[in-house]
């Protein structure tokens, strides 16, 4: 989707601003807002969709709120969207509909090892065997995907180099959209900064972006 | 904590004003209060383990854990190594693992290579070495023009590098989650791993400053 989180090389949006006494969240309700969507979202949509609910946020909306607003847009939109709650749920805060969690929610006791442990999106299974090898020329597709994904619009069409092969990872095109998690080789791929941005980039500089194999053919 | 609390913490970013004042941060603090208590109704949030959670972050897991990180492959190359090799694993031997930290890769600045690190298509940042990120980090300047301009957001943090210095901006569009290595700064052979650990900041191992010795 073109949106307009795809923000990278915009030079509109004027300095960077910066708080050196910045709490780790501003108010209460950001707060809230971290905890539940962290405990809630595995149980409602993928991380792929979830990202991709926010870049379908009203995109006047998207650039005047900051980060904790966009998740809870996020989720719940994406409660509504998966018949979890109704919009009338949401506006009156009392309960009408039944269904929800198929099983007990986390207990405290499990934050520690949950998050420790994490959520690897690697797989062994899918599509095992790279297609291109570190040193290959690539050029990244010119793609335009009204849904989901993670080849930004600076990088298409552009010529770049395999720089490593990163393994097999959920596609989060498909991911994000029901299609499943259809693992296919990622790899980090270098482009100078000179290709991306004109004859006027500095010669040495370079850039390198996380691409999986199906946005990239051979150069 | 009221409405009071989150306009005075504020980052000062004329864009979020509005979404800063007192009124639009109550319409928010009543919305959430909805939704939390129709996700506990649900069965899907248990109170406790939220809170559990959030202190979890406010807490324990911060830029002091990717310090370690770096103290200790500044006095360890063998460490340095597999941290540069597999920072995943390296990273676990600290003790130090988990969300948004699953694939991690571990970039090293050195006189000639400057590393910067963003996300331009969301905010993803390794948590589990530096915590949850700035809203700096997370807002549309820096995402949109770290990776066009470089050197003219490291300006404006402070660094300056000279054209012989490749940059090299890394833009985490993946699950794979980056941490700069900074230069260990002159004049510190004498100190300990704890001490030059507490030298390293999160700005450093984002790759948007440098280390420096206080005093």
């Amino acid at each position: 989707m073109n949106g307009v989180h795809d923000m990278g090389g915009m030079t509109c949006y004027g300095r960077v601003i910066r708080d050196e006494n910045e709490p780790r969240f501003h108010a209460h309700w950001e707060r809230r807002v971290f905890g539940m969507t962290m405990l809630a979202i595995g149980q409602i949509a993928t991380l792929d969709a979830f990202r991709h609910a926010i870049e379908r946020m009203d995109p006047t909306h998207y650039l005047s709120s900051t980060y904790y607003e966009h998740w809870l847009a996020a989720l719940e939109m994406l409660a509504v969207e998966k018949g979890l709650l109704s919009p009338e749920e949401l506006a009156s805060g009392a309960l009408r509909s039944k269904g929800g969690a198929t099983e007990p929610p986390l207990p405290p006791e499990a934050v520690r090892q949950v998050v420790a442990q994490g959520a690897p999106c690697d797989r062994n299974t899918g599509r095992l065997t790279p297609r291109f090898a570190p040193g290959d020329r690539v050029k990244a597709k010119n793609l335009h995907p009204v849904g989901h994904t993670r080849l930004p619009r600076y990088a298409r069409g552009k010529v770049g180099v395999i720089d490593r092969v990163h393994g097999t990872f959920i596609y989060p095109d498909t991911n994000a959209h029901g299609g499943g998690e259809q693992p296919q080789p990622l790899y980090c791929v270098r482009f100078d900064a000179m290709e991306l941005w004109g004859p006027h980039a500095p010669r040495k500089d370079s850039l390198r972006v996380d691409l999986w194999e199906d946005y990239l053919e051979p150069a | 904590m009221s409405a009071e609390h989150g306009r005075h913490n504020a980052p000062p970013d004329p864009r979020l004003e509005k979404q800063h004042a007192p009124e639009q941060t109550q319409i928010l603090e009543e919305r959430v209060q909805k939704l939390e208590a129709l996700l506990v109704a649900k069965g899907l949030v248990a109170t406790e383990t939220l809170e559990e959670l959030a202190s979890t972050y406010e807490n324990d897991i911060g830029p002091m854990n990717g310090a370690r990180v770096v103290a200790r492959a500044w006095t360890d190359p063998a460490y340095k190594q597999r941290l540069l090799t597999n920072a995943t694993a390296a990273i676990g031997e600290l003790g130090i693992s988990g969300l948004q930290g699953e694939h991690m890769v571990v970039v090293e600045n050195t006189p000639s290579v400057h590393n910067v690190v963003l996300c331009t298509l969301c905010s993803c940042y390794p948590w589990p070495v530096l915590g949850l990120p700035p809203t700096w980090y997370k807002m549309a300047p820096y995402r949109s023009r770290a990776v066009i301009d470089p050197r003219g957001v490291l300006h404006e943090f402070g660094v300056d590098l000279p054209e012989s210095v490749e940059v090299r901006v890394w833009d985490s569009s993946a699950e794979i989650r980056y941490m700069v290595l900074p230069e260990r700064p002159q004049g510190t052979a004498h100190m300990s791993e704890q001490e030059l650990a507490k030298l390293v900041t999160r700005d450093t191992m984002i790759g948007v400053a440098r280390v420096e010795v206080k005093g």
